[in-house]
């Protein structure tokens, strides 16, 4: 297996790479340290919490608009430039090489974010001019946040297996924020008191992927810690909701005419 | 009695058409035929006669409606059918952010070669098809020859027992064609089968042991090229240059259409010495005399007695 996904995934990574995507952070990790020095100076007691907030945030906005913009091409494209014809006329399955492009991806954006991690330390201990141990709990807040990208380009790829990156881009950023006000949602419903609404909205509540339970930025912000029941639940759910997706993904493309 | 190296068997491709999708467009209609292994197969047929839907359906990129194929025995439902096959694509599209070296390199590893060898491989399919100064060039860059060139590297990087090309010499220069060619007569040299698409009747009775006509998704003949479609002449042409002052030969000059200082004349392939002849008579110079071949097209026309043979196409209900 590993002999087919391997290559369609390092070719997805240099794509990306090639694509100059990824030197845009580079530009990112300069401007978080710029602005770790305009932070310090205005701010007086809060420069951590700004800085971290700051910084988590734009990880992970910036890592979710590539999630979804590069993921929902991830296929389409190959379909639209023909340039999976000679690909899968080589002793691959569909399903690897769309592991392998959801696996190109994720490390695409592994990447990505390590950069932007480094901004940040760097940002912090210029500012701090040295780390505290409640900071362990920032790597934890980076990996709930891989968790995200991992769910995200598991549903653009999905996406992109049978619609055009227009609608996959409405289809997962739809999914993506409902999953964010998913607790905000199941609420609603409860407080209509209405059975018809309360069936939507639960139905929806177990539906979408709960995007709220991978934000721990306020809370790793403010120095708080995050319980280590939280990183398995996370990952097991992770896990499970992309190895859905992914069985969906290969389902659709599998018996898929190739135009 | 030998496995074929490619059996086609009732293959039917209908495709859904409309903004609803339920009418159905037979593009394909029990499709029957077999390659032998070591042939050099001809498929042949005018636009949307269903060549690449053929292939495409031998390839798995699409399926059949009803029917199936094997390739040396295996169904092309088995994805191990594919490590003995290469395929070059109808106007091929590669990763243009790789080099020709990076993109063979990539798809020589799904042949599990170590790097020692997919290097070494890179390396001799680049030269075999021409492009090894162009090897550290992105693909970008390439003009239309120099990507189908690359396409056909792809297709035989692994020397695969059965080669399958859709209209591999379209988008190439003369020289392109020649070399295109050459790969086809040294893989037949070599015992490999190459089953490959064209609409152009000369590259099939150049290269081909046997070839298929494919008209509305219909399969019209399979047979030696000669026995297939009558590639004799049906005229004689003559270029000729007057000598000064002298008038045309009578017989001719009717007929004679006049490019720049010369003559262009056709006439039937029995009446080529008589031209001749009257032409010395008025010591005209004879610049060339060449046969005029049908085109696919004229064949194509014949066949169906008239008809717009893309026409055919069957439309059903679902």
């Amino acid at each position: 297996m590993s002999a087919t996904v391997g290559p369609v995934a390092i070719n997805t990574f240099r794509e990306a790479v090639r694509d100059r995507v990824l030197y845009n952070l580079v530009l990112f990790a300069l401007m978080m340290i710029g602005a770790a020095i305009l932070v310090g100076q205005i701010s007086i007691g809060i420069e951590r919490l700004v800085i971290i907030n700051l910084g988590l945030s734009a990880i992970s906005i910036f890592g979710l608009v590539m999630a979804i913009f590069i993921g929902v091409g991830l296929v389409y494209k190959e379909i639209e430039k023909r340039t999976l014809y000679s690909l899968l006329a080589k002793p691959i399955r569909r399903w690897q090489f769309l592991v392998g492009k959801y696996a190109g991806l994720l490390l695409t954006l592994a990447v990505n974010t390590t950069f932007m991690a480094l901004g940040l330390a760097a940002a912090l201990l210029y500012v701090s001019k040295h780390f505290e141990r409640s900071d362990a709990s920032i790597l934890v807040a980076i990996y709930f946040i891989l968790l995200q990208f991992a769910l995200v380009t598991a549903l653009a790829l999905f996406f992109s297996c049978f619609s055009s990156p227009l609608l996959s881009t409405l289809f997962t950023l739809g999914i993506y924020i409902t999953g964010v006000f998913a607790d905000d949602i199941r609420s609603v419903g409860a407080f209509t008191q209405n059975s018809a609404i309360l069936a939507i909205t639960r139905t929806l509540y177990y539906l979408v992927p709960n995007f709220h339970n991978f934000n721990a930025i306020a809370a790793v912000a403010h120095g708080g810690s995050i319980a280590f029941s939280l990183v398995w639940q996370n990952t097991f759910y992770a896990v499970l909701y992309v190895t859905l997706l992914l069985l969906a993904a290969s389902a659709v493309f599998s018996g898929r005419n190739l135009k | 009695m030998s496995t074929p190296a490619i059996e086609i068997l009732g293959l039917t491709k209908d495709f859904p058409v409309g903004f609803w999708r339920q009418r159905m467009r037979r593009s394909l209609d029990n499709l029957t035929f077999q390659v032998e292994e070591g042939e050099v197969f001809g498929f042949l047929g005018p636009n949307g006669a269903g060549k690449t839907t053929t292939m495409k359906l031998l390839m798995g990129l699409i399926f059949p409606t009803s029917g199936t194929a094997r390739v040396r025995g295996r169904s092309i439902d088995d994805v191990q059918m594919h490590r003995e096959i290469g395929y070059l694509p109808e106007q091929p599209y590669f990763y243009d952010y790789l080099t020709a070296r990076e993109l063979l390199d990539y798809y020589a590893r799904f042949s599990n070669y170590s790097a020692a060898e997919r290097r070494e491989r890179v390396t001799k399919f680049l030269e075999r098809v021409g492009l090894t100064a162009a090897g550290d060039v992105q693909l970008r860059k390439f003009s239309k020859g120099m990507l189908q060139r690359a396409g056909i590297a792809q297709a035989i990087l692994h020397d695969p027992a059965v080669v399958i090309l859709d209209e591999p010499m379209s988008g190439l220069d003369p020289v392109g064609r020649r070399e295109v060619r050459d790969i086809i007569l040294e893989l037949k040299k070599q015992g490999r089968t190459v089953f490959f698409s064209t609409h152009i009747l000369s590259d099939a009775e150049m290269l081909c042991d046997r070839v298929a006509v494919l008209a509305g998704g219909k399969l019209q003949g399979v047979g030696a090229p000669g026995e297939i479609v009558s590639i004799k002449a049906h005229a004689m042409e003559i270029l000729f240059e007057p000598r000064d002052g002298r008038p045309l030969p009578a017989g001719l000059a009717k007929d004679a259409a006049r490019i720049g200082g010369r003559y262009r004349v056709e006439v039937p392939e029995d009446g080529l010495y008589g031209a001749l002849e009257q032409l010395h008579g008025c010591e005209a110079r004879i610049l060339s005399v060449s046969s005029v071949r049908p085109t696919l097209e004229d064949y194509f026309f014949r066949l169906v007695g008239g008809t717009v043979v893309t026409r055919g196409l069957e439309e059903i209900s679902r």
